[in-house]
């Protein structure tokens, strides 16, 4: 019962700083910048377009392929070694998870839409930071979508119900801690993304769903609102 | 297609013209950011027109090679990442990476921009090792002048963190820089007919017929050369080349 204030002084419902901005990469079809406190994410969306090799593709539909990959000196210790690791392997799939329930790609048989998630600095948070860059990537590029998808990890620092977790946080030692990433569709209130690091009883998940999904509407308005701002800009 | 882009590309340069509207010897705008990952020890943006590239550097103590026990190491590398490229693919490495991450290697080390004598703290046990990796975001063409003022840019921008009975805490930065006695800095000459242009977007980078990477310190003192494309190029030819070369080295260095 010791974790009385959050390292950053930021109240427990609160995100870090959060700054977006849609059509950041201009060869991509589609794309954005998601920070949220120190965790950067780019995405860059590309097609639809044909699916090489062959065999992955599929007549009846259009398939969604997440890649997400940490630069080399994004890490807050050593380099991290360029090439796909276990864990960029599972967030890539997870994210991929978390986004296909609101993408529709019935219009577009045996070809790809492939979803780039690159980040150059981080600080905790990324697979959610990425998949709202994604989401946001997925929209500019035209791709049709039954909502966007928001993302944010909840948990629990010692006996305290905790939004969006940095490094300090995660690593913290002195009491229980679990961390939970969740991205949710805004509009349905459903799920798309939930995995958890840590131990919580079932009551404090529930009510921690509860401050997550206040969370991830502010932040669903604060996606749709860089998107806006983007065609503002093009139509001036 | 590419044949007749290219008569159209030509037909513009006898104008001395191109069809951005640039002179032949003119580059895009060309902004440098500094500090742009607080997770690197340094870190810099450098955009030409709409080409963008990320290089970030970490530090790391390492043993030296044997062949060099009094040096830190230095390594150079390069992702041509799908995000920035429609053509470009994932996975290993390819040869464009490796060419890009060599041939900034090479302007870097051959100036000997940094002073790895200096880098050494046991003789043949322990010294810093320097890596530099460049991650390109959007790829509008001309990435290897890009990516090489993007290095430079995050070597001058590189603060040591703290060393402390043989653990790195990469929590907290020194102000202690690299120590640099050169910025070298790298400009691509196009060869496109009998034409010779600099900063090539996408379009002029497909019809090329050479082009030379040219890295020079502020000496004017040539530190690494590095000739591509399928045709040959005349001695006359790479001497007028390292001319304009030359010239435009100075304006970029400014930039830094």
């Amino acid at each position: 019962m010791t974790y009385k204030k959050r390292f950053d002084g930021r109240e427990y419902d609160e995100t870090r700083k959060i700054e977006v901005k849609a059509g950041v990469i201009k060869r991509a079809d589609g794309s954005a910048m998601f920070k949220i406190g120190n965790t950067v994410a780019y995405a860059a969306v590309y097609g639809p377009r044909e699916l090489y090799p062959r065999f992955m593709q599929d007549p009846e539909k259009g398939i969604l392929r997440c890649n997400y990959n940490m630069m080399p000196f994004s890490g807050s210790g050593e380099r991290v070694r360029p090439g796909p690791s276990r864990r960029a392997k599972e967030i890539s799939m997870v994210t991929e998870k978390a986004l296909l329930p609101v993408v529709d790609l019935g219009d577009f048989p045996n070809a790809v839409v492939d979803v780039f998630i690159e980040l150059p600095q981080t600080d905790a948070g990324t697979r959610c930071a990425g998949i709202c860059a994604a989401s946001i990537a997925l929209a500019d590029a035209g791709i049709q979508m039954k909502d966007m998808v928001s993302a944010v990890s909840v948990g629990k620092v010692d006996d305290k119900l905790v939004v969006d977790l940095n490094y300090e946080e995660e690593a913290y030692e002195e009491g229980p801690v679990a961390d939970i990433p969740i991205a949710m569709i805004p509009s349905t209130g459903e799920l798309t993304l939930l995995q958890m690091d840590g131990e919580i009883k079932k009551d404090e998940l529930l009510k921690a769903f509860e401050i997550g999904k206040k969370t991830l509407l502010r932040i669903n308005e604060i996606q749709k609102k860089a998107l806006k701002e983007k065609f503002k800009l093009e139509v001036e | 297609m590419t044949k007749e882009a290219k008569e159209i590309i030509i037909k513009y340069l006898k104008e001395n013209n191109r069809y951005d509207g640039r002179k032949l010897d003119q580059y895009r705008d060309i902004v440098i950011e500094y500090d742009i990952s607080k997770s690197a020890e340094g870190s810099a943006r450098v955009k030409i027109g709409d080409t963008e590239v990320l290089a970030g550097i970490k530090l790391a103590v390492e043993a030296p090679y044997p062949d060099t026990p009094e040096d830190g190491n230095l390594m150079v590398g390069a992702e041509l990442l799908p995000m920035s490229n429609p053509e470009f693919e994932g996975g290993p490495p390819g040869i464009d990476s490796i060419e890009l991450a060599r041939v900034v290697d090479r302007a870097i080390r051959e100036s000997k921009a940094i002073d790895t004598k200096k880098l050494c703290i046991k003789k043949g046990e322990k010294a810093w090792a320097v890596m530099i990796d460049i991650c390109p975001l959007n790829d509008s063409g001309n990435l290897f002048d890009a990516a090489a003022l993007a290095a430079v840019a995050a070597v001058k921008n590189t603060k040591f963190p703290e060393y402390k009975d043989g653990i790195i805490d990469y929590k907290k930065k020194t102000n202690q820089s690299l120590p640099i006695k050169k910025l070298p800095v790298s400009v691509t000459i196009i060869k496109i007919g009998d034409y010779y242009l600099v900063d090539p977007i996408n379009d002029e980078e497909k019809v090329i017929d050479a082009r030379l990477t040219v890295a020079l310190t502020e000496d004017n003192v040539i530190c690494a050369l590095q000739k591509g494309g399928d045709s040959p190029l005349s001695v006359d030819n790479v001497s007028k080349m390292i001319d304009i070369a030359a010239k435009k080295a100075a304006e970029l260095r400014k930039k830094l």
